[in-house]
C-alpha cells in the first residue's frame, strides 16, 4: 500500500462480499420458489427474496466501486484521499441504510415499509431495482455526493491521469442518472421511458466506463505495459460504449407504448453494443500478452481476463441475442431476459471487482500477493462461479426458448402458469448449479482466510520473476 | 494500435461521440415527446375525471405492493407470474374478472403452486388497481406481446 488513506477501500470490500452472500442466499430461495411454489409463502414471498436479491446485489456492487475509487485514485493521483474519515463515516451511513432497508423488507410488509417512509408524499417506490423507500434514496444521493467530492477533490489536488479521471467521468454520471429514481408520473410510458436511464444508461453506460477504467487500472499494475498503449486503448473501448449504448437505449423502446422509429435506431446501435466488449477482451489478452513482468497475484490476472470474456458473453453475446427488434417481439420479458441479466451482471459488474478485490485485498493487508496456496483456492473459486454462471445462463436460455415456443409462438398459445409447469426441470438445474455457485463463493471467501493464516505462518507468494 | 493513430485521437472521439450522441439522444427523447399523446391514452388520466383519479390510485396501489416483484407489465418486471399489461384483454375486457381474482388470492397460497398474497383490498381499492389495468391495456403497444397469454 503506496498511500495510508487507501486502506479506507477494506471495509468497503469486506462489507460489499458479505452482502453478495446474502444476494446469493436469496437467489437460491427464489430458485426453489420458482419450482416449489408456496416454499416460504406467506413468510417471505417472492418479490421480497427477489428485492433482497437484486437490491443486495446493486448495493454491493456500489460498495465494492467505491472501494475500488478509494484504493486506485490515492494511488493514480500520488498523494493521499483528500479525506480519508468521511470515506469511513460514508462507508457506516451506507451500511447502516442498506441494513435498515433490507430490514424493512423482511419484517414488514412492502405496503407497510410505503406508509412508514411516507412514499406518498414523494412516491418512488415499488418500481423493480428502484424499490429503495425514498429517504433510502436520499441516502444514496447523499453517500454519493459525498463520495464524489472526496475523489474529485483528491484528483484534482494529485495527478491527473486518464485512469482516474474516466473513472471519475464514469462515477459522476451514476450519481447523475442515479437522479431519474425520482421521477415518477402516473403516465407508465414516460415513466418506463425515464426509468431506463437510470437502468441501462447505468449498465450499458456509465458503469463501463468505471468497468473500463477498473481493468485498465488493474492490467498496468499486474503487466507493467506502457500506460500510454493502455489509456489509448481505454479511450476508443468508452468511446464506442457511448457511441453505441446511448442511442442503444432504443432496445427498450420497442413495446412500451413509445414510436415505433425505436425499433430501428434502438435495433441498429444496440447490435453494435458487443464491439466495446469485444475490444476489451482483445485489449485485455493483448496486455497480458505483452507483459514485461509476471505479477505474482495470479488470481488477480485471471479475475481480469474472465471479466473481458465473461463480460462480452453476457453483455455482448446474450445481449445481442435477443437486441433485434423482431426477435425482442417474442423474447421480450422472458427467461431469455433473465438469462442474459444474469451472465451480463456477474461477467461484467460482479468479476471486475472480484478483480479489484482480488488484486487490492492482499496489499491492503501487508502483502504483494497471497500464498499459493490461497491463490489456488481463488482460482477453483473463479472457475466454480464462472462455469456455474455459464451453466445458469444456458439452462434459463433453454427454458426461455420453450417459454416463446409454448406460450407466444406456436398455434396454440398455452397460459404463462401452464407453460412454466412444461419448462420446470430447467429451474430444478439452475437451482442445483446455483448451490454449486454458492460453493464457489464459499472458497473465494475462505482463500482469504487461508492466506492470512500463511502470511502468519511466513508463507509468502512466489517471487515477481520478468516475463517468459 | 498503430503509432499513427494517438492518444489523443482517441480521447477526441471518445469526447466528440459521447456529447453528439447524446444530444442525438435528447433530440429523439424530444420527438418521442411530441409523438406520444397519440400513443399513450394520456387523455385518461386527466385528475379532474373519475376516471383519472382511479388510475392514479391504481398505479400508487401497484407501486405500494409491489406488483412488479413477481409480474410483468409490458414486459417489464418479474419472469416468476403472468404478464399483466394485458390481462384485462386475457379476462375479456372485464374490470370484475380481474377484481375477482385478486380478492380470491387465498392467505396461506395454495399448496404446491406459485402463490399471491392476499392484499386484502377495499372494493375502491381493487377497483382502482382494475382501471389502472385496464389503462395499462389500451397503451399503444405497436401489437405486443404476441399473443394473448402474454
Ligand atoms: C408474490 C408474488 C406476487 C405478487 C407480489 C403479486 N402477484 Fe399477482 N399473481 C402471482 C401469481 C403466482 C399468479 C398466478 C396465480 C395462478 O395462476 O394460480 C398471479 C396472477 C395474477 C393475476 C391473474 C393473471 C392471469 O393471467 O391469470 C392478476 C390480475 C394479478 N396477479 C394481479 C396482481 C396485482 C394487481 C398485484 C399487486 C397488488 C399482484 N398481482 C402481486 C403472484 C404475485
Ligand atoms: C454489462 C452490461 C449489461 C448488463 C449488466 C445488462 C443487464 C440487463 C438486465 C438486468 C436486463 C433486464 C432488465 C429488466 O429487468 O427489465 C437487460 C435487458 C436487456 N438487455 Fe442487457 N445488459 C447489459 C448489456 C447489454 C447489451 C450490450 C445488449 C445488446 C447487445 C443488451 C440487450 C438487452 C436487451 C435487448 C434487453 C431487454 C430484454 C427484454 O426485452 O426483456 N444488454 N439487460
Ligand atoms: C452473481 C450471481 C448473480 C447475479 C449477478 C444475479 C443477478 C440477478 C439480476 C440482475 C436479476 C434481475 C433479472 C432481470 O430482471 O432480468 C436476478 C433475478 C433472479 N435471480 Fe439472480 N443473480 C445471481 C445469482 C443467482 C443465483 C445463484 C440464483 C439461483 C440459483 C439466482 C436466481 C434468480 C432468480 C430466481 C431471479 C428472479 C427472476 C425473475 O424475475 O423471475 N440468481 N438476478
Ligand atoms: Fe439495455
Amino acid at each position: 500500500m503506496k498511500y495510508q488513506s487507501q486502506a479506507v477501500a477494506k471495509p468497503y470490500f469486506i462489507a460489499a462480499i458479505a452482502l453478495f452472500v446474502a444476494q446469493i442466499l436469496f437467489g437460491l430461495i427464489m430458485g426453489l420458489q420458482y419450482v416449489v411454489g408456496d416454499f416460504l409463502f406467506p413468510e417471505i414471498p417472492f418479490n421480497v427474496a427477489r428485492m433482497v436479491h437484486t437490491n443486495a446485489l446493486i448495493v454491493w456492487l456500489l460498495m465494492a466501486f467505491m472501494g475500488a475509487a478509494y484504493y486506485l485514485v490515492p494511488e493514480e493521483s500520488e498523494r493521499e484521499l483528500a479525506m480519508p474519515w468521511l470515506a469511513t463515516l460514508m462507508f457506516w451511513v451506507f451500511l447502516v441504510a442498506a441494513g435498515l432497508t433490507v430490514a424493512g423488507y423482511l419484517l414488514v410488509p412492502y405496503s407497510s415499509l410505503a406508509k412508514i417512509t411516507g412514499n406518498e408524499f414523494f412516491p418512488t417506490m415499488g418500481r423493480e431495482f428502484l424499490e429503495q423507500p425514498t429517504i433510502t434514496k436520499v441516502g444514496i444521493v447523499i453517500v454519493a455526493l459525498a463520495f464524489l467530492a472526496n475523489i474529485g477533490l483528491t484528483i484534482l489536488k494529485g495527478r491527473k491521469t486518464v485512469v482516474s479521471l474516466v473513472l471519475l467521468i464514469g462515477l459522476t454520471g451514476l450519481a447523475v442518472f442515479f437522479l431519474f429514481a425520482f421521477y415518477n408520473p402516473t403516465n407508465l410510458v414516460l415513466d418506463k421511458y425515464y426509468w431506463w436511464w437510470v437502468v441501462h444508461l447505468w449498465v450499458e453506460g456509465v458503469w463501463e466506463l468505471i468497468l473500463g477504467s477498473i481493468l485498465a487500472f488493474v492490467l498496468i499494475k499486474t503487466t507493467g505495459v506502457d500506460r500510454e498503449v493502455i489509456e489509448k486503448w481505454l479511450y476508443i473501448i468508452i468511446a464506442m460504449t457511448l457511441i453505441t449504448g446511448i442511442i442503444g437505449t432504443g432496445h427498450h423502446y420497442y413495446w412500451i407504448g413509445t414510436p415505433e422509429y425505436w425499433q430501428l435506431w434502438g435495433s441498429i446501435f444496440s447490435a453494435m453494443e458487443p464491439i466495446p466488449f469485444f475490444m476489451m477482451t482483445v485489449f485485455a489478452f493483448n496486455m497480458v500478452n505483452k507483459r514485461r513482468r509476471n505479477h505474482p497475484n495470479k488470481a488477480a490476472v485471471l479475475w481480469a481476463l474472465g471479466t473481458a470474456v465473461m463480460a462480452f458473453l453476457g453483455a455482448g453475446v446474450w445481449g445481442f441475442l435477443h437486441t433485434l427488434a423482431p426477435v425482442n417481439y417474442y423474447t421480450h420479458g422472458t427467461q431469455i431476459t433473465a438469462a442474459h441479466g444474469h451472465m451480463a451482471f456477474y461477467g461484467a459488474y460482479v468479476m471486475i471487482n472480484l478483480t479489484i478485490i482480488s488484486y487490492a485485498m492482499p496489499i491492503l493487508n501487508g502483502r504483494e500477493a497471497n500464498s499459493p496456496r490461497s491463490q489456488v483456492l481463488e482460482m477453483w473459486s473463479f472457475w466454480l462461479m464462472t462455469i456455474s454462471m455459464v451453466f445458469i445462463t444456458l439452462f434459463l436460455t433453454a427454458a426461455g426458448i420453450l417459454q416463446v415456443y409454448l406460450q407466444r409462438f406456436s398455434d396454440n398459445p398455452l397460459p404463462f402458469m401452464v407453460v412454466q409447469e412444461k419448462i420446470a426441470i430447467f429451474y430444478w438445474l439452475r437451482e442445483f448449479t446455483g448451490l454449486v455457485f454458492l460453493i464457489g463463493l464459499i472458497l473465494y471467501i475462505w482463500s482469504f482466510f487461508a492466506a492470512a493464516k500463511d502470511a502468519k505462518a511466513g508463507v509468502g507468494a512466489e517471487p515477481t520473476g520478468a516475463a517468459a | 494500435m498503430s503509432q499513427t493513430f494517438t492518444k489523443s485521437m482517441a480521447r477526441n472521439i471518445f469526447y466528440g461521440g459521447a456529447v453528439f450522441f447524446f444530444l442525438l439522444f435528447l433530440a429523439l427523447t424530444f420527438d418521442t415527446h411530441q409523438a406520444l399523446p397519440k400513443r399513450d391514452q394520456r387523455h385518461l388520466l386527466d385528475s379532474a375525471t373519475e376516471v383519472g383519479q382511479r388510475i392514479a390510485k391504481g398505479k400508487a396501489l401497484w407501486e405500494e405492493n409491489n406488483c412488479i416483484g413477481c409480474h410483468t407489465l409490458l414486459g417489464e418486471g418479474a419472469y416468476f407470474a403472468p404478464e399483466l399489461g394485458n390481462v384485462y384483454v386475457r379476462f375479456g375486457n372485464s374490470k370484475e374478472a380481474i377484481k375477482a381474482f385478486i380478492k380470491s388470492r387465498p392467505e396461506n397460497g395454495i399448496t404446491g403452486r406459485r402463490s399471491m398474497p392476499q392484499f386484502h383490498f377495499s372494493d375502491e381499492e381493487l377497483d382502482a388497481l382494475a382501471e389502472f389495468l385496464k389503462y395499462a391495456s389500451e397503451i399503444d403497444t405497436s401489437g405486443w406481446p404476441p399473443s394473448k397469454q402474454g
